[in-house]
């Protein structure tokens, strides 16, 4: 499949007319009912998992060790104030219930339910209409400033208007399906997720093209700055915090999550989870949040038949010639792999200062971006046409109610759709590997480190990282000729509907070449690739080389080197 | 059990085929179940209905035969395909058009099937990719929209089913509620049924034990005695276990019945098409001629060429695979193949776990 071009001049209409038919405007409005509603059924399903007393006060006291542990050894500046003071009373409250005789359910239900409420007045979003509109317009007004300012480099470019956003970021593939789809149901994006702005970039791709605004989990560790704080508010986020891991609380975000869905709030994952940490385009998603997808379509059609709306999968790949976080992403991939070694959520986010240079930057210097819309699929990853309608491989209709009937009747049956969860992931993650764009900068960095590793066979990873520096030279015709090679083989694996390329890719090779080098990781004080006195190619920080040439694995173009 | 009186589920179960292992399931499947046969071959039909007989099978009286897919898939939501891996394909095109998600599919077919480039053949392909080669359940899912798949194996000869004594049969899946029903349906007095949720490396173990049991046979032609025997399964199970990890296949399952329990029973058995055909090769005969004369087909054959294809694709050492396929293919005899096998140099005895 090749992707379709469409060019960024096009401007698309809002698809609802206004604010007050967007779902999610309906439940901030109604923000008190719908977090009892969600503590209602989280509270529910952790009943359900703890089938007695003796193992839900286990998991009281499991979570409570967690908490306390999280508190000691990872505090944000985000966290409340009183989390001791609450995480206390708990602690006072199972102490207690430990010593009686007969344990008192009545009581352990009493801090469940505690908890949850806290859990979920903290994930819960505070969307805001006129928030959202001002928000939108600075960082619309704002990014396009600074883009002049950088490009057009003369006096009073600040105020030009010459170039804006739209020149600056492509968005390629299935737009019109997508917008389309909006209407008919409620759409789940999926993007891929390898830099903190993908937050950002992907809200302001929902705004141009038209969709109402999405809810969507963001790091609390965004919320850290009052300023960003106040735009993810503003945008439709809801915070997940990744240093939670405990039962109580993923229970409480899932509930959070299905229950939107039901409500038609058009929603954002990144399935991946987190950044990908090794450049590689995800393989493996998390199973958590996108299997609330999946159970709130099951609840609709038990709700509402036939007539059920339907949820709509889209991924969506961002592709970039270099990611800030780069450096730190790799080094903690690394440090883990070589040593199994925890390593601590880190926050590099921590201060104002760094998240405004890191934007600066961004829109300053940043070179092309492309965000490519995946085909939208069912909730078991089929096809679906404009009007919605799922078809499998061989065009036959599908209605995808079938997948949760036995006998004639819709069941429920979380294993089943533990399973299904599973397969939509994989069908998800084949459409990243295609619709995931090649970039110039990904293909020079793939060539020279498969060369340098080939030239070094026998070294495993970490001795090839270690290479000293004459070892990483490698000369101009040796490189121009595996680019070469390289650049059939993804035009090939095009031609079958494996992966898809940016436009500059269609240029001759040599120019390709001089695209990549400018462009690649082009921020970094040590670039991944540069040409040397004598004209050949070598690196200045062989991880950074690792981390770009990771975006091209998975398509066994290696051994073609 | 009150035969027949009462079935688990309001609909009837499907079962497509009425080869001798078709029949098992389906005479199984009816001490719990109204069944509905569906049977391509008019003469089965009929004496399937009228006389309850066929292929010296006797055929339970909740057993009714029918001749149209879209009537069994339209009257049962759970369906056991059992004909031969050659013609499943096939048999699933015709059936798809009729299956929705709701349908559950048991399959109990052990055979591989290939899904090669336009043009290309098994002797022609350089390489095969993982995706070449489809179990099954792979080529159920490939064919039709129906997702809750599930199979049968373990040592279920059919002869013995059908007298009666007592015996035992994995069904595997993903899905809990597959298992759950395979052995609500299928559990007797005689027939014991086990749950396994990895349902790829189970249906490789029916697969690839076929290949061990032609291999089996030939040791009994040559009169070789049970020395050889017990070396050649555990040989064989080492090598069983290489292709099925390369294939997607987890160590364990085929430690248990599907694996080892179906083994032992194909390896002795008399009884079992692959082993016939591998005596038969030992004392001399053609090919050609045993295949002739066998009323059903012996899937080790057609096994052993697309085995040894995976053991050079994927660099997995094979040496009984090997042999045999230059044996039924190359012209090598069996003395010649056995001699071979004695003086591999390999002597590493556990190595896979």
């Amino acid at each position: 499949m090749k992707l379709k071009r469409y060019r960024s001049k096009r401007k698309y209409e809002p698809i609802l007319p206004g604010p007050r038919e967007w779902p999610v405007v309906q439940l901030s409005r109604h923000r008190k009912e719908f977090l009892k509603e969600v503590v209602e059924e989280a509270y529910g399903r952790i009943k359900n998992n703890t089938r007695n007393k003796t193992a839900l006060i286990e998991e009281l006291e499991t979570t409570l060790y967690k908490e306390k542990a999280r508190i000691r050894q990872t505090p944000w500046k985000v966290d409340p104030d009183d989390e001791h003071q609450f995480w206390g009373k708990v602690k006072d409250e199972l102490l207690e219930i430990s010593h009686q005789k007969v344990k008192d359910e009545e009581k352990a239900n009493k801090i469940l339910l505690n908890i949850i409420e806290r859990y979920a007045d903290e994930i819960a979003g505070n969307f805001n209409t006129s928030h959202y509109r001002f928000a939108r317009g600075i960082a619309t007004f704002g990014f396009n400033r600074l883009l002049n300012a950088a490009r057009v480099k003369k006096l009073g470019g600040f105020w030009s208007s010459e170039l804006s956003m739209d020149d600056k970021i492509q968005i390629n593939g299935e737009v019109d399906k997508l917008r389309n789809l909006a209407k008919k149901g409620t759409v789940v994006m999926v993007p891929t997720h390898s830099s903190n702005l993908d937050s950002i970039l992907i809200g302001w791709v929902i705004y141009t093209l038209g969709l109402p605004p999405v809810i969507y989990g963001a790091g609390l560790n965004l919320f850290n700055i009052s300023i960003i704080s106040y735009f993810m508010n503003s945008l439709g986020a809801y915070k997940v915090d990744r240093r939670k891991k405990n039962l109580i609380y993923l229970e409480t975000l899932k509930s959070y999550s299905t229950l939107a869905l039901k409500k038609g709030c058009q929603s954002l994952f990144f399935p991946g989870g987190t950044r990908s940490r090794d450049g590689r385009v995800e393989k493996d998603l998390k199973l958590g949040l996108l299997g609330t997808a999946i159970e709130a379509q099951r609840a609709n059609y038990q709700e509402f038949g036939n007539d059920a709306e339907k949820i709509f999968i889209v991924p969506a790949s961002l592709n970039y010639h270099f990611v800030l976080e780069a450096p730190s992403l790799i080094r903690q991939y690394l440090e883990k792999r070589g040593q199994e070694r925890y390593y601590v959520e880190n926050d590099e986010f921590s201060s104002s200062y760094k998240i405004i240079t890191f934007l600066f930057k961004f829109f300053t210097k940043g070179s092309d971006i492309s965000v490519s819309i995946g085909e939208p699929m069912d909730i078991l990853g089929n096809k679906v046409d404009n009007e919605g309608r799922s078809f499998d491989s061989k065009g036959r209709e599908i209605h995808p109610k079938d997948y949760f009937v036995f006998q004639d009747k819709i069941t429920i049956n979380k294993q089943r759709e533990a399973e299904y969860t599973r397969m939509l992931s994989k069908k998800i993650v084949e459409q990243y590997s295609i619709i995931a764009r090649v970039f110039s900068s990904h293909l020079i960095a793939f060539v020279a480190f498969e060369i340098i590793n080939k030239h070094n066979k026998k070294l495993d990873l970490f001795s090839l990282l270690r290479l000293t520096e004459e070892d990483l030279v490698i000369s101009y015709n040796e490189f121009r000729s595996a680019c070469l090679k390289i650049k059939v083989k993804i035009a090939e694996r095009i031609k079958e509907g494996r992966m898809s390329q940016a436009e500059h890719m269609d240029d001759n090779i040599d120019n390709i070449i001089e695209h990549g080098l400018l462009n690649l990781g082009i921020y970094h004080s040590k670039r991944p690739l540069i040409k040397t006195e004598d004209g050949d190619i070598t690196t200045m920080d062989m991880n950074l080389l690792y981390f770009y040439r990771n975006r091209l694995d998975g398509y066994g173009l290696e051994k073609h080197i | 059990m009150d035969m027949g009186s009462k079935n688990i589920f309001e609909k009837p179960i499907g079962v497509v085929g009425a080869g001798s292992f078709g029949l098992s399931v389906a005479n199984l499947l009816a001490e719990n179940s109204e069944v509905l046969l569906y049977a391509r071959n008019p003469e089965a039909l009929e004496n399937i209905n009228t006389k309850r007989e066929w292929n010296s099978y006797r055929i339970h009286q909740n057993i009714k035969a029918i001749d149209d897919l879209e009537q069994l898939a339209n009257s049962c939501d759970i369906i056991f395909p059992v004909v031969p891996s050659a013609n499943f394909r096939e048999m699933m095109k015709s059936l798809s058009p009729f299956l929705h998600p709701y349908h559950i599919l048991i399959h109990g077919t052990k055979g591989l099937n290939l899904n090669l480039p336009k043009g290309k053949t098994l002797d022609t392909m350089q390489v095969l990719e993982r995706h070449h080669i489809k179990t099954m359940s792979e080529l159920i899912m490939d064919e039709s929209v129906v997702v809750r798949v599930g199979c049968l194996a373990g040592p279920n000869l059919a002869k013995e089913i059908a007298q009666g004594l007592p015996a035992a049969t994995v069904v595997a899946s993903p899905f809990n509620e597959v298992i759950q029903i395979g052995q609500q349906l299928l559990r007797s007095d005689r027939f014991q049924v086990y749950g396994n949720p990895d349902l790829i490396g189970i249906e490789l173990c029916g697969v690839l034990k076929n290949i061990i049991a032609i291999a089996s046979g030939a040791l009994t032609g040559l009169g070789l005695g049970e020395n050889a025997r017990s070396l050649l399964i555990s040989r064989g199970m080492a090598e069983m276990i290489y292709l099925g990890k390369a294939l997607g296949g987890d160590v364990r399952s085929f430690i248990g019945l599907a694996g080892i329990g179906d083994l032992m029973a194909t390896s002795h058995s008399t009884l079992s098409r692959n082993f016939t055909v591998g005596r038969r090769l030992a004392e001399g005969e053609t090919l050609e001629n045993i295949l002739g004369d066998m009323q059903e087909v012996a899937e080790g054959v057609n096994t052993i060429m697309i085995a040894k294809k995976i053991a050079e694709s994927f660099k997995v050492r094979a040496p009984i695979t090997e042999i045999l396929h230059r044996v039924l293919f190359e012209g090598l005899t069996m003395e010649e193949a056995v001699q071979y096998l004695m003086k591999y140099p390999l002597n590493v005895d556990v190595d896979f776990i």
